[in-house]
């Protein structure tokens, strides 16, 4: 059954859920208030408030339509490569460069919207790696060249290019099984921010050995696990409703989800603290940046788009 | 009628796009005055500054809200001089000594409860980095030693559109702004403290070169 737009009313019955879930969370959220109020209650307060901004926006972003949807992921890519760069150091020579980085952005959704799969993989890996260098080396400052050339276009694919597979899910229309690419992008986001929560979790419950001491010391190997087996499960229960994925793929699908989060958010940690900052920047109270809020999506958005393109858009796993 | 257009100027063009094209991380919120009189000294590194921090306040607190620009650049070009004045509400100060008194109309403006805002550097400069602060805001403090001086720190918005340049390429800034403190009887002490609160709340971030 489908909505007038071609939206699963699938994806619908997803929303509902997470915002039940959404309603748990803000009750236990003010309980544990009431109990004892701290700055940490009132930390995971500000959390709970913007996760319903930022559930609310998205939800409004995959049920309008498809342009809405890709313009909406286009504006997170677009913020978070703003973010990026704003954090790093830049020269001031290469602020035309910058702003052409910026242009390639709409392009690169544009591929993804008319799901130009060759195009959409070499624009950015191919094109603008190229492009970035000479621009550079023809406006003729040596100095800094390649700290600039290696961060900008390090920038770009970590954020954009990493990102706008998250636009290229929507196109997979016929093969993207029951709730469409709607549902599809929805499985990976939903999973990816609940991998991030439940690792939080289990490892503030039960966290003692730390996994990654150097990068980010809040992180263990409890909490990593507890979330990965946590995301397997919700993906082998939503998985077969959202995807064209049976049972066992969908619960290795949400390992792949939770294995590849973990990784973004670390390598995100680690570039912060290369940059001496705590926070990427200020704009989801609670959260912090918008880097902070997408980084373990840099990962998992492409490996869980291509190993689906991969086995199962090809029709290798049906 | 040009009040209300400023108004609109400010909700639908200014805001959305220091809130998507430019980004501001805000610190120190609660340091901004909320009644007048009041003067805002901020560093200065591009035409959005003033934007910036006319953007920090309420809609309603902007027929309050007057930038202090220099008369000689905002009030040659015709067109410029009425988006200046009637926009950006800006307050012209004469430089170079015509007056008898050059700050009479900044004095009446605070004797009407406004906020000034102040860059005392003088011009823009050069992009992210502070020039000496002239001492003219020294005099001002001390013409109405109760008038509270609000330090604002400014960081990212000289990348975005430096002096010189046309073109906006997008950046996130940061605002910190400081407590503020009053006139202490004496201009060099009064410009000492004023830098060296300008210089820890430019610490508090934590900003990479751009050269």
């Amino acid at each position: 059954m489908e909505t007038p737009e071609g939206l699963s009313v699938r994806v619908l019955w997803a929303i509902g859920v997470i915002y039940a879930l959404l309603i748990a969370a803000s009750l236990i959220v003010a309980i544990m208030k009431r109990r004892g109020p701290s700055e940490a209650t009132n930390e995971l307060s500000r959390r709970v408030t913007s996760w319903w901004f930022m559930i609310t926006i998205f939800t409004i972003a995959i049920v309008t339509n498809r342009i809405v949807s890709t313009v909406f992921l286009g504006l997170m890519a677009f913020l978070a490569f703003k973010e990026y760069l704003s954090l790093i150091p830049t020269r001031r020579i290469d602020r035309l460069i910058v702003l052409f980085a910026y242009l390639a952005i709409p392009v690169q959704f544009i591929f993804a919207h008319q799901d130009r799969y060759g195009l959409f993989l070499t624009f950015i890996p191919v094109w603008m790696f190229l492009f970035f260098p000479i621009a550079m080396t023809l406006a003729g400052k040596t100095e800094g060249f390649l700290r600039a050339v290696g961060t900008l276009s390090w920038g770009m694919m970590i954020t954009v290019f990493a990102l706008s597979h998250t636009a290229m899910l929507l196109g997979a229309s016929d093969k993207a099984g029951p709730a469409g690419g709607a549902g599809l992008l929805l499985f990976l986001v939903a999973l990816t921010q609940l991998n991030d929560v439940a690792q939080f979790t289990w490892g503030k419950l039960f966290g003692k050995r730390k996994i990654t001491p150097t990068v980010s010391p809040n992180k263990t190997w409890e909490g990593f696990l507890g979330g990965l087996a946590s995301t397997a499960i919700v993906a082998a229960l939503a998985g077969p409703f959202l995807t064209p994925l049976a049972l066992p793929w969908a619960m290795l699908a949400g390992a792949i989800i939770a294995v590849s989060g973990f990784f973004g958010d670390v390598t995100i940690s680690a570039f912060k603290r290369d940059l001496g900052v705590k926070d990427s920047g200020g704009l989801i109270p609670g959260h912090g940046g918008i880097l902070d809020r997408v980084d373990s999506l840099i990962y998992a958005a492409p490996v869980f788009y291509h190993a689906m393109h991969f086995f199962v858009f090809s029709g290798r796993i049906s | 009628m040009s009040r209300y257009l400023r108004i609109v100027f400010f909700a639908i063009i200014v805001r959305p796009v220091l809130l998507i094209v430019l980004g501001m991380n805000v610190r120190g919120r609660e340091h901004l005055p909320k009644t007048g009189p009041a003067i805002i000294v901020a560093n200065h590194n591009s035409h959005l500054d003033t934007l910036t921090l006319l953007a920090l306040f309420p809609l309603a607190d902007l027929p309050r809200l007057r930038p202090v620009a220099a008369a000689d650049y905002f009030l040659t070009n015709k067109l410029l001089a009425w988006f200046a004045l009637n926009i950006i509400g800006i307050l012209p100060l004469e430089r170079g000594g015509v007056k008898k008194n050059p700050l009479a109309d900044l004095e009446a403006a605070l004797d009407r409860g406004e906020i000034l805002i102040l860059f005392p550097e003088g011009s823009r400069g050069e992009p992210e980095q502070r020039a000496d602060f002239k001492r003219g805001v020294a005099f001002l403090a001390r013409a109405r030693p109760q008038t509270p001086v609000h330090p604002v720190f400014i960081h990212g918005l000289g990348k975005a559109l430096p002096k010189g340049s046309a073109i906006l390429v997008p950046f996130n800034c940061d605002v910190i702004a400081g407590a503020p403190f009053q006139w202490q009887g004496k201009a060099p002490e009064f410009m000492k403290a004023l830098e060296t609160q300008m210089t820890m709340l430019a610490g508090q971030g934590q900003f990479q070169p751009w050269d």
